[in-house]
């Protein structure tokens, strides 16, 4: 099992989700410039700033090599994770639907958060189980989720809320408290939290993070077999 | 003057705003802000982004939009075409 995970100028959490990746399999760097994604099973586009997030977050990156390489790969049914700025490129890319806008809370916030699942045994949520809670950091400040409402009731019907804040704790104002979406077939999964940065009671404030990498491992494995 | 320079050229100014109806917290806090300074009465403010640009074939301003220059889920654009005289 090979994760990709992409680099951007301005990414700041590709070497996070490396580490967090390499938990569970095996995972490769691929610069934005690369068309070549070495053959992984899964990509992981990382937090931080793409491209200083210049004209709007993700406008930009969504227009890289690597990035045309990652559509592709998403329209042959690969698997693509998207955290915080990458669920942003990836809303940008029209691999999900949706934007994300600046927070209601108009602040930069780092918090951990309680998240609960709201769709489980997907191919991003194998590993966990429906209504679970996960203890997982957020850490930006255009976080706010935006689909207007007949999308958002196809989405909810077709199961693609796959993630939500916890009651009381949707600060960045997100339509239906959502956390995290996934697109129609399911392949594509973006999220604002950083599970990456939660694969560590230690330093993480817990482990739950693991789950989504985990999640992704199983699902290759048992497409692989 | 080189002769390139003389391809006609128009200069054009794209203005983006969030769409009417989405929150825009940005405009929010300088309306708040506004009152604190002294100056009272204000409403409705919104903040947008200005791009302004030469092209050689006015058309493209249009596709540019869609595709970079706003997001039509989210924003509404305005492309104004300048005078390049003045």
């Amino acid at each position: 099992m090979l994760f990709g995970v992409l680099q951007f100028p301005g990414s700041c959490d590709d070497l996070d989700a490396l580490r967090a990746a390499r938990r569970v399999g095996d995972a490769e760097l691929i610069w934005h410039r690369d068309r070549d994604l070495k053959g992984a099973d899964a990509i992981i586009v990382p937090g931080g700033f793409s491209y200083g997030d210049y004209l709007r977050a993700g406008a930009i990156a969504r227009f890289s090599e690597a990035m045309e390489s990652v559509i592709s790969f998403a329209e042959q049914g690969g698997l693509v994770l998207g955290i915080c700025n990458g669920f942003q490129v990836l809303c940008e890319a029209g691999l999900l639907p949706g934007a994300l806008l600046p927070n209601a809370n108009r602040h930069f916030t780092f918090r951990q958060l309680e998240l609960e699942i709201l769709s489980a045994g997907g191919p991003f949520t194998r590993a966990c189980s429906l209504g679970e809670r996960l203890s997982i950091p957020v850490k930006h400040a255009w976080g706010r989720y935006y689909a207007d409402d007949r999308t958002l009731r196809a989405m909810d019907e077709g199961g693609q809320l796959v993630l939500r804040y916890a009651p009381g704790q949707n600060f960045n104002g997100s339509a239906h408290d959502i956390a995290g979406v996934c697109n129609e077939r399911g392949n594509v999964f973006g999220l604002m939290p950083h599970p990456e940065h939660a694969v560590d009671e230690l330093i993480g404030g817990s482990a739950d993070g693991l789950r989504i990498f985990e999640s992704m491992r199983m699902t290759v494995e048992a497409v692989n077999a | 003057m080189a002769l390139q320079d003389r391809r006609a050229r128009v200069r054009a100014r794209v203005l983006i705003r969030p769409k009417a109806g989405i929150l825009d917290p940005q405009g929010a806090a300088v309306e708040r802000a506004l009152p604190a300074l002294g100056f009272a009465n204000v409403a409705n403010v919104h903040v947008g982004r200005l791009v302004e640009l030469d092209v050689e074939d006015a058309a493209q301003l249009e596709p540019m939009c869609q595709k970079l220059l706003a997001n039509p889920l989210v924003e509404d654009y305005e492309v104004q075409l300048l005078d390049p005289n003045s």
